[in-house]
Formats: structure tokens, C-alpha cells, sequence
């Protein structure tokens, strides 16, 4: 299991929680668990989001892998100017 | 509306062209004779992206008409290298990066040169103040002073040889 | 295949063409005038577009009659929102209504219909002749009455999820994060400031408004050319707001005057295509500056509260923000990038961050370079810079004390990977700047900034010709020299001059998707693309020479342009230069192309350390900035005088965001200043020289390091500058613009209060 941060504005969304365990090995894995966790997830993930996994801000990639003992945070999509 | 015919001159070549009473020597420049070095950057005086001679004189072709360019003898950023090389200024701006998106160089170049003529030596503070007409949002101005100083200073010294 | 970004092994010495500075390649072009950029564009029956905006700020449109501009003569098409796609959702649905209203304006200059006819005079005529009748609504322009409970309400249900229950129907998105507990650490502080602070909207200030040529066809095959930062998301855009597939349409890059941010925005391309189908003919659209200011994306503005305990020592132990963010009549402000950027410097313990996104009847705010960024760093560098002044502390032994390093827990929840603030901080100590004496009525300002850098969808391909030089093809508008550093990555990975070297910007049907030229990107990530891209032809080239060598390919290797046998057994052979093998190519297995298609996820966040010198006249209240210091981290530095260019360009803006620049709106909720007279942004004479130190600490993403540097260079500023006029002034500043009113009222207000204070 992967423990995932979420930001705090999405407790709400998550039953107060503001860490969940998902079962994942890659950053998609991390989404689509957090979604069948708590289908509440669902808009602010479609949205846009990035992940950070051990401090690397994972944009878009789903492909990117996950460990079991990875710093995990959803974090809101970065864009730029 | 009826149109104007002009006859004009435009980096040493005679040319003619009608146009709208309304329309400004810029839209001329480029929507006429294809001189889209010049640039609108604001259509109000501002910005200075615009900037020709006209008569030796350093003016905003978005503030001035088409048709009274009739008799005049205009300079664009067309005309500013010669068929050997590029003018000295030119060359420094690329070198200096006194560029970056190059949306207003033609004007500045245009500005410079007419302030060279006018101030072979100019100061910090002097180059500083003619450009002020001449907005740039890339660069900060930095190395557009510096390109201008130092042209001005080979230019100096070519003219010190020639003597 | 799963990105291998981390395990690049990064390079960072013995470079050949990497960190020396060469010409940029369009640069003869745009000296001479002759660099083609949205508006030089032209097409045989070429018709002229104007688009007719709304000259209210909010208002029910009851009916639209084009009947007399339809007739007057010239005119050829018209177009209002009955000729777009209809069933849009999201973003998309977003960007249509702000570029051609449905049935309500939403804010001064908003795009109601537009024309095409033969000439441009003839459109702008026919704008004069459309008649709308409209009904008034009341109008909020400012962030903190558009969130009371009584605010006129720009769309109801537009909030998300997210959003706690009790707020204004104009809060639409919420942000939320933190960690540690803030009332233990303000509790433990010897010292807390709390503060408000405001920001007014600023726009990018682009020289070139925005600029198009386009057709479209009745089959739905479309072509456009245009400024922007990002052409495969004009195409996408375009394609879906006028009703076609996105390959049907073909768009082109300009070269750019200038974006920061403003042109990663789609505006007016699909109305030229809707114009274009309707009349068969091409046709051209390019704004006026006055509807670049109106219309376009100015950035929010904000309204932030900052409250900051420290140590006498000068540790910090809790920190906490609240940032309104004003974003005009859409969703979007970019509160989560100032919540998160805020306090990003600093090692905090405790901290928390609440961003709201908030409505207006505003133009849709764009991203400006760091989206987000520069206002937090105002409001959180100003309160840094009072707890040093109280408790009588140096401003940059503090921040050191208490700066971010690898391995800190960041503000926004991950751990830093490498990351060279700390490197930043030391390089602003040692400068001379920063221990010159100061002159009279000067203060000098400190500050750090930080931004996050981006990767993004993107696709490089390499093309070698016959005679050994290289055709690179980028998908990603060259916003700043990214044409040089392109041509240097490439030449360095070959070991061939950066002169044989000839960078495109190419179309969006020569690539794959390639994300906007945004985020401080391009180089990272382009750049990155381009090395794997040579690395790929290099393969190629290798493989070629082990044919015909008659040796195993991997005892092939490249060296300075040359394949040359490597190994004990691979055989003595002389070394092959690319030429050679370019030469018979096409007889040896074909052309030769190397290529690169990927999402690079390694972008390195960055920070930033300004120093700043400001004089300010007690009499006008008119402030001179007489010395200015850059000093950044790069990662590395590809082409050294651009980078400095970007420092220094930030800082320029910067300093017009502080001192002159904002959109002001009268009370009718019209702007007022819609011409570069009136909106000032810094000119020749208002700057010094600006001093630039490159600081080198290499992202561990990129092969060579790189971190890209165009957005941070403009996050300090705003807090440096304020800061160095505070010291001048003896006045706390909290709102920008500091203007000479603003100045000498904050000065009379001192004075009063002295005055009331020597008498009481």
C-alpha cells in the first residue's frame, strides 16, 4: 500500500482523511485508487492534478512508478506563464 | 471614400501608392508596400515600435497620415543595412542580446541611429531618455543601453581613424 | 515505457558548446526587419476582422442587430455566438463564452460579435453600425466585496466541490494545506506579525497584441497563423470551439512579440475562422492595444493576510496565509500556485495556507510569468522583512537561518530534491551590492521567490541532411532564444559546430502534441527532448559505420562528430565523421532522423534572491530604483547572456508591477486605463543597469542540469522593492502599486500621527 497525502481542502471530499492507502505502482494506480476509494475524488482529480512522488512533481505522466515506501502528494496541476 | 495618391520616397527608392485619407503612414508602410518592419505596437505613440524618419526626423509612423508622406523622404528598418552589410548597430544588437522577442528592435534601432546622428557621444542618461518612447517588455533595457554605448563608442573611433 | 527521467546521469562540466554564447539564430531577422510575426502575415483575398465588445460590465444582451453593418458595403461576413460549436463543456465551454458572449457581457470589453469585411477601416466602420440592446445587472470589480454575501453574482453554481459551505456564490474554487500545528508554533514565537496586503491586476504587457490569419474551409480543413505560445493548443482549441477535428486544422507559430504568460490564451483565432467560413474567404484579425488591455488576460489581483512568528534569534516557528485571489469573470485565479509558492523559502514546522479562487465582472485573468507566485512573495517577504526590522535582525542572515534545502519538508507538502536557495542567499551576501553604502532617502530591499518549473508533452525531430548538418524541429514557440540553446544542446550532443545546426519551430502537423511554451519549460524540457534525440540519431549514425565496418554496432562509439571503433576487439578503423556517413545515407538504409516523443517529469523548481536599492523623493513621492541584483539558480546555465536576459526582463516587470503598473477600474466597472499612456510599464529611463548572478546547482532531471529560469526572475521583485522603499519611507508598504499619490499619502499619514503623537 502506498500512503497518499491529499491537500487539506480535500478532506472534505474524503471523510475528514487527510492521508489515504491506495494500493498502486504507478501514478495512475494512485489516482484511480484514490477515485474508487472515494468517488468524491473524482471531479478535482479530472480537474488536474500532479503528484509529487519523494519530492519529484509528476505533472501528467501516469505511467511513473510508485513504491510502497513513497513520499506521495496530490498536488493541483501545475501550469505556468 | 475617394483615395489619395502620393508620391513618396522610402529608403532612397521613389515610390507611389493611393490610400484612405484616414489611413496612417504605418498601415501604408506595411498593408501597401509590404514594409511590415514597422510595428503597431500600441496605434497611439507610445510604444514606439512604429518609429521611422521621415525627412531625417524621428517620428511615430502610427501617428502620422499616408498621405503626408507626399514629397517626403522616409527611412524604415528596411533600408537600415546596406547591400554590403549590416549596419554597425545591428550587428551589436545581436551580439549584445539586445533582443529578445524582437518586436520592438526595429524601432529602437530606427531611435538609436537618428540619436547617433544627432549625439555621436551620448551618456547613460542621455541614451536612457531618447529610448524612453521606445517600449521593450523582454529585456529591461540592459543590454539594449549597453549595445547602444558601445556601437557608439566603434563609431567614434572608426570616425577618429577617418580623420 | 516508463520515463527514466531520475536516472539520467546529469552532466555538468567539460561542455564545448554548452555555456558559451552564440548569435541566435533569428537574430539577422529581427534586425532588419524582416522576422514575420502575427501581424505580417497576408493572404490573397485577404479579408479584415473587428470584433464588437461590450462596453458595460455586466449586462443581460436582449438583442444583437447586425442588419446595418451587414449592408454597408465591404462587409462580407458576421459572426456571432449562434456560429460557434455548440454543447461545450469545461474549459473549453469557458473559452468560448469568453471570446463571443452567449446572452450576458460579463465585463467591460467583452466580445459580443464580430465582422469581416475588405479592409480594416470598413470593419472598424462596421463595428460603429451594430446595435445591441442590452439590460444592466449591477457590477463587482474588487475581490473582497465580490466575496460578501451580498455581491452581484457573475454565475451562479459555477463553484466546485471544494469550496466549504458559507461563502459567496463568487468563491469558486477553494485551496486548503499545511502541516504542523501553527497555534503551538505562534504560541512559542517571541515575536508575531500579522499583516493585509493587496495587489492590483497587472497585464503582461506584451509590445505585440495578439495577431491572426486564418481560413476555414466549408469541409472543415482549416489553416492558422498566429502569435502564440502554444500552436498545438490554438489547434486543439480552435478545432473544437468552430465544430472541426483537430487534425483538420494546421496552425503555424508566428514569431512571438512577446507572451509572459498572455499568449498561452486562446482569444480570437477561432473567431477569424468562424469569420473565414462564412465569407470563404481568409481572413485577418489583430487587436488594438486598447482590446489587449480589456480583453486579453491581465493576472488576478489579490487581497492576502500573512501572519509570521519568529525567535529572537530569528527562527522562524509558524506561519500561516490567507490569499484572495481576484480572476476576473471565469474560474481559474491561480490561489493554489500562491498558497503553495508562499512560504515554499522556508523551513517551517508549522505551517497552513487557504487560497480562494474569486469571480468579477473582470477579463478572464491569464497566467503571468509565475503565475500566482510574486503576490505571495510580496505579502510573505514584506511580513519576513518587519520581523527583521523589529527584532533587529539581517535580512539575509534570517532567511539563511531558515531557508529550504534538499531534504526539507516544503510548505506544500513533498520533500525538496536538490535545490539551491541556500546557494542563492550566499551569493547575494558576497555581492558588493549588498554592503554599499546607501544614499539619503534610499532603502534597500531583500527578497527570495521560488517557482515550481515544468515538463510537459513533447516531441523533437532531428533530421540530418546529406552533407552532415542538421534539421531540429521543435514544437515549442521560442519565447526566449530557446532557438539558440536548442542548437547548442544539439551540437553538443554531436560533436558537430552549433552552425550546422538550423532550428524550426515547426507546425502542428510536422510534430506530435508539444504542451505550450510555459512553466519556464522549454528549455528543460525541448532541450531535454532534443539531447534524447540525438542520442537516438547518434544510435543511427553508429549503427551505419558498424555496417560498414563490418563490426557489432556496440563496439561502435561517438566521438567530437565522428564514429569511431570502441573496444579491444572492435578493429582499428579511422574515426567516420557524421558527414561521411550522411553522404551514402540514402544507399546505406535511407535517411537518417532521430526522434523523441515523451512527458519529461524531472522539471527542478527554483529560487531566486534579489537585491534592490530605492530612492524615494519625500516631496513627489517618486521612487528612483538606483541599484538592482539578480541572483538565480539556474540549474545550468545553456546560453549565459540569455539567461541573464531573463533575469533581468523578470526583475523589469517586477519592478513595474511594484511601482506603476494597475488595471483601474472606475466606478461604472469600466477600465480606465486601456492605453500604454495610461498603464505605464517601466521605460528606458526609469531603470538602471541590472546586475545578473547566475547561480549553477544542477536539477537532477535534466541531463545537463537545467531548471529553466523565465518565471522566478519575476517573483522577488514585488517584495524587494517594497521592501527597499518601506526602509526609505519609514512606512510599512501593503498595497501595491507604490505610486507617488500612494507614497505621500502613507508619508502624510505618518506624519499626522507623529504630530497626534508628540501632542497627546
Amino acid at each position: 500500500m502506498v500512503e497518499v497525502n491529499l491537500w487539506s481542502g480535500l478532506r472534505s471530499l474524503a471523510d475528514g482523511h487527510e492521508t489515504v492507502d491506495v494500493d498502486a505502482k504507478t501514478v495512475g494506480e494512485v489516482l484511480s485508487g484514490l477515485i474508487r476509494a472515494y468517488p468524491a475524488l473524482e471531479d478535482p482529480i479530472e480537474a488536474g492534478v500532479s503528484v509529487a512522488v519523494d519530492g519529484r512533481i509528476i505533472a501528467s505522466a501516469l505511467d511513473e512508478p510508485v513504491n510502497p515506501d513513497s513520499e506521495v502528494f496530490l498536488m493541483q496541476r501545475l501550469k505556468g506563464g | 471614400m475617394s483615395m489619395i495618391h502620393v508620391n513618396t520616397t522610402v529608403n532612397g527608392d521613389e515610390v507611389d501608392f493611393v490610400c484612405d485619407p484616414r489611413e496612417t503612414l504605418l498601415d501604408v508602410l506595411r498593408d501597401r508596400l509590404s514594409l511590415t518592419g514597422a510595428k503597431e505596437g500600441c496605434g497611439t505613440g507610445d510604444c514606439g515600435a512604429c518609429s521611422v524618419t521621415v525627412d531625417d526626423r524621428l517620428v511615430c509612423s502610427c501617428l502620422m497620415l499616408g498621405a503626408e508622406a507626399e514629397g517626403k523622404s522616409i527611412a524604415t528598418i528596411e533600408g537600415m543595412a546596406t547591400t554590403e552589410a549590416l549596419d554597425p548597430l545591428q550587428v551589436k544588437f545581436i551580439e549584445y542580446a539586445a533582443l529578445q522577442c524582437g518586436i520592438c528592435t526595429p524601432g529602437i534601432l530606427i531611435a538609436t541611429r537618428a540619436l547617433l546622428a544627432k549625439n555621436p557621444d551620448p551618456t547613460e542618461e542621455e541614451v536612457r531618455y531618447w529610448l524612453a518612447g521606445n517600449l521593450c517588455r523582454c529585456t529591461g533595457y540592459d543590454k539594449i543601453i549597453r549595445a547602444v554605448l558601445d556601437t557608439a563608442k566603434d563609431l567614434r573611433a572608426d570616425a577618429g581613424e577617418a580623420r | 515505457m516508463p520515463n527514466d527521467t531520475q536516472k539520467i546521469s546529469v552532466k555538468t562540466t567539460d561542455f564545448k558548446v554548452v555555456g558559451t554564447t552564440p548569435d541566435r539564430p533569428d537574430g539577422i531577422d529581427k534586425v532588419t526587419g524582416r522576422a514575420k510575426f502575427g501581424a505580417d502575415a497576408y493572404a490573397p483575398g485577404m479579408l479584415h476582422a473587428a470584433i464588437y465588445r461590450s462596453p458595460h460590465a455586466h449586462a443581460k444582451i436582449v438583442k444583437i442587430d447586425m442588419s446595418r453593418a451587414g449592408a454597408l458595403k465591404g462587409v462580407k461576413a458576421v459572426v456571432t455566438r449562434a456560429d460557434f460549436a455548440t454543447g461545450l463543456a469545461g474549459e473549453n465551454w469557458n473559452i468560448l463564452e469568453n471570446i463571443m458572449a452567449s446572452d450576458t457581457a460579463l465585463y467591460d470589453g467583452h466580445a459580443i460579435c464580430a465582422v469581416a469585411a475588405t479592409s480594416a477601416l470598413i470593419a472598424r466602420d462596421a463595428i460603429k453600425l451594430i446595435d445591441v440592446e442590452y439590460e444592466m445587472l449591477p457590477h463587482v470589480t474588487d475581490v473582497d466585496k465580490s466575496m460578501a454575501s451580498d455581491a452581484p453574482v457573475i454565475r451562479a453554481g459555477t463553484a466546485d466541490k471544494s469550496v466549504p459551505a458559507g461563502l459567496g456564490e463568487n468563491v469558486v474554487r477553494y485551496h486548503e494545506s499545511g502541516h504542523g500545528d501553527i497555534d503551538a508554533g505562534f504560541a512559542a514565537a517571541d515575536l508575531v506579525i500579522e499583516d493585509t496586503f493587496k495587489t492590483e491586476a497587472t497585464h503582461q504587457g506584451y509590445i505585440e497584441p495578439h495577431a491572426c490569419l486564418a481560413t476555414l474551409d466549408t469541409d472543415g480543413k482549416g489553416e492558422v497563423w498566429c502569435c502564440t505560445q502554444g500552436h498545438f493548443n490554438v489547434q486543439k482549441v480552435c478545432a473544437a470551439l468552430v465544430g472541426t477535428e483537430t487534425s483538420q486544422i494546421r496552425v503555424t507559430a508566428s514569431e512571438i512579440g512577446g507572451g509572459f504568460g498572455g499568449k498561452t490564451v486562446v482569444f480570437i483565432e477561432p473567431v477569424a475562422l468562424a469569420l473565414s467560413r462564412k465569407a470563404n474567404r481568409p481572413v485577418k484579425l489583430v487587436m488594438s492595444r486598447s482590446e489587449v488591455f480589456r480583453a486579453s488576460g491581465p493576472t488576478a489581483s489579490a487581497s492576502m493576510d500573512i501572519k509570521i512568528g519568529m525567535m529572537k534569534d530569528g527562527r522562524m516557528t509558524a506561519a500561516s496565509a490567507v490569499y484572495r485571489m481576484q480572476g476576473g469573470a471565469f474560474p481559474g485565479a491561480p490561489m493554489e500556485f500562491t498558497s503553495m509558492c508562499g512560504f515554499a523559502p522556508y523551513n517551517l514546522e508549522n505551517v497552513h495556507q487557504i487560497g480562494f479562487d474569486v469571480m468579477t465582472n473582470r477579463p478572464k485573468q491569464a497566467a503571468y510569468r509565475a503565475p500566482g507566485s510574486p503576490m505571495a512573495a510580496f505579502a510573505v517577504e514584506s511580513v519576513v522583512d518587519e520581523l527583521c526590522n523589529e527584532l533587529g535582525l539581517d535580512p539575509i542572515e534570517v532567511r539563511l537561518m531558515n531557508a529550504s534545502h534538499e531534504g526539507t519538508k516544503a510548505s506544500y507538502g513533498p520533500t525538496f530534491q536538490r535545490i539551491g536557495l541556500v546557494q542563492t542567499l550566499e551569493a547575494a551576501k558576497a555581492h558588493p551590492h549588498f554592503t554599499a553604502p546607501l544614499a539619503e532617502n534610499t532603502g534597500r530591499g531583500i527578497s527570495c521567490g521560488f517557482w515550481f518549473n515544468h515538463g510537459g508533452e513533447t516531441s523533437v525531430t532531428m533530421a540530418l541532411s546529406e552533407d552532415g548538418t542538421v534539421a531540429l524541429s521543435v514544437g515549442t514557440p521560442d519565447i526566449g532564444g530557446s532557438r539558440a540553446s536548442m542548437g547548442q544542446m544539439a551540437a553538443e550532443e554531436l560533436g558537430i559546430p552549433y552552425e550546422d545546426v538550423r532550428v524550426t519551430i515547426a507546425d502542428t502537423a510536422t510534430l506530435g502534441y508539444n504542451e505550450i511554451s510555459h512553466g519556464s519549460r522549454v528549455t528543460y524540457a525541448s532541450g531535454l527532448a532534443t539531447i534524447e534525440a540525438a542520442r537516438d540519431t547518434l544510435k543511427k549514425l553508429c549503427k551505419r559505420a558498424a555496417a560498414k565496418w563490418g563490426i557489432d554496432e556496440d563496439a561502435v562509439a561517438w566521438v567530437d562528430g565522428c564514429a569511431v571503433p570502441s573496444g579491444a576487439n572492435a578493429g582499428d578503423f579511422d574515426p567516420l565523421p557524421i558527414g561521411k556517413i550522411t553522404r551514402s545515407m540514402g544507399r546505406t538504409g535511407g535517411p537518417i532522423v532521430g526522434h523523441y516523443e515523451a512527458t519529461p517529469e524531472g522539471a527542478g523548481v527554483s529560487f531566486a534572491t534579489h537585491i534592490v536599492d530605492a530612492q524615494v523623493d519625500p516631496e513627489t513621492g517618486k521612487t528612483a530604483i538606483t541599484r538592482y541584483t539578480v541572483v538565480q539558480d539556474a540549474g545550468k546555465a545553456i546560453h549565459p547572456t540569455y539567461v541573464e536576459g531573463q533575469f533581468q526582463g523578470g526583475a523589469a516587470q517586477g519592478i513595474g508591477w511594484a511601482l506603476n503598473e494597475e488595471y483601474i477600474y472606475g466606478t461604472d466597472g469600466r477600465l480606465q486605463n486601456t492605453i500604454f499612456l495610461d498603464y505605464r510599464i517601466p521605460v528606458a529611463s526609469d531603470l538602471p543597469m541590472i546586475d545578473t548572478v547566475i547561480v549553477e546547482v544542477p536539477n537532477p532531471g535534466h541531463p545537463y542540469g537545467v531548471r529553466g529560469v523565465g518565471e522566478t526572475s519575476i517573483c522577488p521583485p514585488l517584495a524587494a522593492v517594497a521592501n527597499a522603499v518601506s526602509g526609505a519611507v519609514g512606512v510599512r508598504m501593503t498595497q501595491l502599486p507604490m505610486t507617488p499619490p500612494h507614497i505621500l499619502s502613507e508619508l502624510g499619514k505618518k506624519a499626522r500621527a507623529k504630530k497626534g503623537g508628540a501632542n497627546g
